[in-house]
């Protein structure tokens, strides 16, 4: 029964990575089509253009309204956007299906060791991205949201997969469920304001150089101060979420081994990224730093965060020895 | 720079707590005085804080690339031993130490004392901040963030204004008129709670370093090993290893026994990827404090309360108890010896010393294999972790073992520098191969030796620490007032009207501090709710 379930589970992580892959294609499209001249999108830019005045005269500011969206020309998700944000919505109700059969499998949260963990992290990477979609355009993120999750789930089920196994007596935890949901909660916060730096970045040197076409895709995209805006937005909530990890260890750190901290490995790196994240929380108020200092700094964070996962779970030892790899 | 950052710190009318801590730094004049003040100044303002930050992250890196004496003492002697080359920069950078360490203690204390510089003038800017009302309307509204503009033809001036201010008070602002000679207008402002909770957080973090600093003090942790059937009666010596802090009396540790009645472990033996793995471990003891017996099972994650410190369960292995007899055979030796397990099948190292009692002082260190099992080219291993075909196999040294020199030793190491092997690798004769209850000769007709019973071992660690409340008391405030600190808006909204010939001219403008998306959208329903207000009002008068 296990082992079919687990197949099961296995199978529906296949069919959720193909479907991601052709979501990916289709936001691809939707990028590659923001890159042709102006005149052939949809000729509701026109209506929207004229109507903008029209609302705007209440308004002596024009610029001040704080939705962050695209500029005028994609005020409507094209096709292709709508086809990828459909297919993600289907992916994820698979891949959703595979992580709850791979816990129904083990009789356990399906969160134990790498593999568990890559595919509950990136369904909630996922879920962030649809959640925050319904209320900021996030169109131009879908190709590398869905870019990185297939890249992730992919390495996961290639290089991470072990089969079902029982939990360890050290995992046997209700902090186990809570200490490492909040953590992929959190990483999944943080890997979109990644994300978003990341293009902020791009558009913040596109802004002087660029040849005409992709020029005309940065500008489909927010503008440098929303996508900043974004940024910080989505590290605010990923921050918090990161610090309840950090304390959520600690007592469990207390009841497993009788110190709440010790500067294990994992630990240590747990410090290095919440450290990293309250510098960049400081850049966005320090003079000479907002902005593209920031966005570096979201970068290097996130570069810990996958660090702290991919790179310390396998190769270091330590106390937190649960990759479940031999 | 962007518009955002523009509208979050350089407005005039921005409440700005921060403003001494960012302050310019203009260059000092040249006194001892002024190079002190623009020193202080340079250490407390925001941009070193953030760089004394990224060290903090930097520093802490070699922290987790060589091991750590208080993490993981093991992997230090196996980093020495593979880099000795590398011996003088480990102890001269303390890398073995990195979070006690000089460098390390010097950045957090800069950072800390960057931070009490930094939080004192804004508790003091906050405090007038909370007393004082909203600063005046600005003259142009129409520049702030986020602007609306209405008219409404049938009111009073002094109505709309008095129907704002109600509504702004409904939304708990804190509301003046402000009248110059020519117009009248309202300042709001709310989201006090912003900066509260900002200097909360900073101000919980001082606290959680003292409390670490403090507890270091007063913490202690004991550990011991615990075969089945022994007992041990806590004081300072009966642990094999103890830390304490330094105003530990040997009066507070508690005076318990603590008896390991057994230590069972189930397997998992239902799922073919997993054979062998433990499932739980249960360590039933008995524990006697202040003339009580009382039994309890200590498990992983589920430590024991006694006389307020706690024990918890931190390892378990075999003790295989030996037997050594002289050639006469007369028990010369007779232990059970904890050997330490090297993987998850329970291979285990251990060390037998028998000083007394025949002709020579003999040591042996060898493995110990629960269930015995021989790859195809003849090397040992252990297959499974229960005991299902036990053998402990053996080599035999002869000679000093350095027991009397006074300096203490541990019971796991063998110093072989004053011995000679006389079976095993290397040597003439083969190592010793024990089964439970055959008994073996031991080379050079010094005696024999024999395997009985096979006892567990459980580790115990013993951790009292006194300064647990407080530290959770200032985590929890430090997270409480960060999340004050980053979703509570703190806004200012002002509203001005103008008369017309035929009505009001009704202008709203509002400034938020940081990033704030929803201020356009709160100034539209301002006016929206506004207009409802004027309306009904007209219609009821
Ligand atoms: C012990 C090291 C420190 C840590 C871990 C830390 C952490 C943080 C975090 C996480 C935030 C963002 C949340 C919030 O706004 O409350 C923040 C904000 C802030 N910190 Fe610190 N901080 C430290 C030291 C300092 C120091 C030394 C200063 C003064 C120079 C300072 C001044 C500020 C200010 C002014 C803000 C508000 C920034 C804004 O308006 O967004 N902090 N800090």
């Amino acid at each position: 029964m296990t082992s079919y379930l687990e197949s099961l589970s296995l199978l529906m992580v296949y069919s959720a990575i193909t479907i991601y892959a052709a979501a990916f294609v289709a936001y691809t499209i939707d990028l590659a089509r923001r890159t042709a001249p102006v005149n052939l999108p949809v000729p509701e830019v026109a209506a929207v253009g004229a109507q903008t005045p029209a609302r705007r005269n209440t308004y002596t500011e024009p610029d001040t309204t704080d939705r962050v969206d695209s500029g005028p020309r994609m005020d409507r998700a094209s096709k292709a956007a709508r086809a990828g944000y459909a297919l993600t919505v289907l992916g994820w109700v698979f891949q959703v299906a595979a992580t709850v059969l791979r816990g129904v499998a083990a009789d356990r949260v399906p969160w134990a060791n790498m593999f568990e963990f890559s595919l509950t992290g990136t369904a909630l990477i996922i879920a962030t991205f649809l959640i925050v979609s319904i209320r900021v355009r996030l169109a131009y993120l879908g190709a590398a949201v869905l870019g990185l999750v297939v890249l992730l789930v992919g390495v996961a089920t290639v290089s991470f997969y072990v089969p079902v196994v029982p939990i360890m007596p050290a995992l046997q935890s209700a902090w186990l469920v809570i200490h490492v949901m909040i953590a992929m909660l959190a990483t999944a916060f943080l890997g979109l304001a990644f994300l978003v730096s990341t293009l902020y970045l791009v558009k913040h040197r596109g802004e002087r150089s660029r040849g005409p076409r992709v020029q005309r895709l940065l500008d489909t995209v927010p503008t440098t101060e929303n996508l900043d805006r974004l940024a910080y937005r989505l590290t605010i909530i990923g921050f918090i979420l990161w610090t309840f990890t950090l304390i959520a260890g600690a007592i469990w750190a207390s009841r497993a081994w009788g110190r709440f901290w010790g500067w294990d490995v994992k630990e240590v790196w747990t410090f290095i990224v919440w450290v990293l994240y309250a510098a960049y929380l400081h850049a966005t108020a320090t003079r000479g730093w907002r902005g593209a200092r920031a966005a570096w700094l979201s970068v290097v964070g996130f570069a810990a965060v996958v660090f702290n996962f991919g790179v310390v779970n396998v190769f270091f030892s330590g106390l937190h020895s649960y990759s479940g790899l031999k | 720079m962007s518009t955002m950052n523009e509208q979050r710190h350089t407005d005039a009318g921005l409440p700005s707590g921060h403003v001494a801590a960012e302050g310019e730094v203009a260059g000092p004049s040249l006194t001892i005085g002024g190079w002190a003040r623009w020193g202080w100044r340079q250490l407390t303002s925001m941009r070193t804080a953030l760089v004394l930050l990224l060290f903090l992250a930097l520093a802490a890196v070699p922290g987790s690339l060589v091991p750590q004496q208080s993490s993981d003492p093991n992997g230090v002697i196996t980093f020495d031993r593979d880099h000795t080359g590398w011996a003088w920069a480990v102890s001269l950078l303390q890398l073995h130490d990195v979070f006690g360490s000089t460098w390390f203690s010097a950045i957090y204390l800069l950072l800390f004392i960057s931070l009490v510089g930094c939080v004192i003038p804004r508790i003091r800017h906050h405090a007038r901040a909370l007393r004082a009302s909203p600063p005046d309307t600005p003259r142009n509204l129409s520049r702030l963030a986020a602007y609306g503009r209405t008219h409404h033809q049938t009111r009073a001036e002094t109505d709309v204004l008095q129907a704002a201010e109600q509504e702004l008070r409904r939304q708990r602002y804190r509301v003046v008129r402000v009248r110059t000679e020519t117009e009248q207008s309202i300042a709001a402002e709310r989201g006090y709670l912003r900066e509260t909770g900002n200097l909360l957080f900073h101000i919980a973090l001082l606290a959680i370093l003292l409390v670490l600093a403090i507890g270091s003090g007063f913490r202690f942790t004991g550990q011991r090993v615990l075969i089945e059937g022994q007992t041990f009666a806590s004081t300072r010596i009966a642990y094999d290893s103890f830390t304490a802090g330094r105003f530990v009396t040997d009066a507070q540790i508690p005076k318990f026994a603590l008896t390991l009645n057994s230590f069972r472990v189930g397997y998992v033996t239902d799922n073919l990827n997993a054979l062998g793995m433990p499932r739980d471990f249960d360590a039933a003891v008995t524990v006697e404090s202040n003339n009580r017996k009382q039994k309890a099972d200590i498990r992983v994650n589920d430590p024991m309360p006694v006389d307020g410190t706690d024990i918890f369960l931190l390892g378990n292995g075999y003790a295989p108890t030996i037997t050594v007899r002289n050639p006469a055979g007369a028990v010369v030796f007779s232990d059970s010896i904890p050997f330490l397990p090297q993987d998850s099948k329970l291979t285990s190292l251990g060390v037998i010393k028998v000083p007394d009692g025949l002709a020579k002082q003999v040591g042996m260190i060898g493995l110990f294999y629960p269930t015995h099992a021989s790859t195809p080219a003849g090397a040992s291993y252990s297959s499974y972790p229960d005991l299902l075909d036990p053998v402990v196999s053996l080599d035999v040294y002869v000679g000093d073992l350095g027991l009397n020199s006074g300096v203490p030793v541990s019971v796991y190491t063998l110093d072989t520098s004053r011995l000679t092997k006389v079976a095993g690798r290397g040597t003439a004769t083969p190592g010793i191969q024990l089964t439970p209850n055959v008994r073996q000769p031991l080379p050079n007709g010094l005696g024999s030796i024999e395997l009985t019973t096979i006892p567990r071992f459980a580790s115990l660690d013993i951790a009292y620490d006194p300064t647990q409340g407080p530290m959770l008391a200032a985590v929890a405030t430090a997270v409480a007032g960060l999340a004050l600190s980053l979703f509570v808006p703190r806004r200012r909204v002002w509203v001005r009207t103008t008369r017309r010939d035929h009505g009001v001219d009704i202008e709203v403008g509002a400034l938020a501090r940081g990033d704030d998306p929803r201020l356009q959208p709160i100034v539209d329903a301002f006016i929206a709710r506004l207009h409802t207000t004027l309306d009904n009002k007209g219609d009821r008068a």
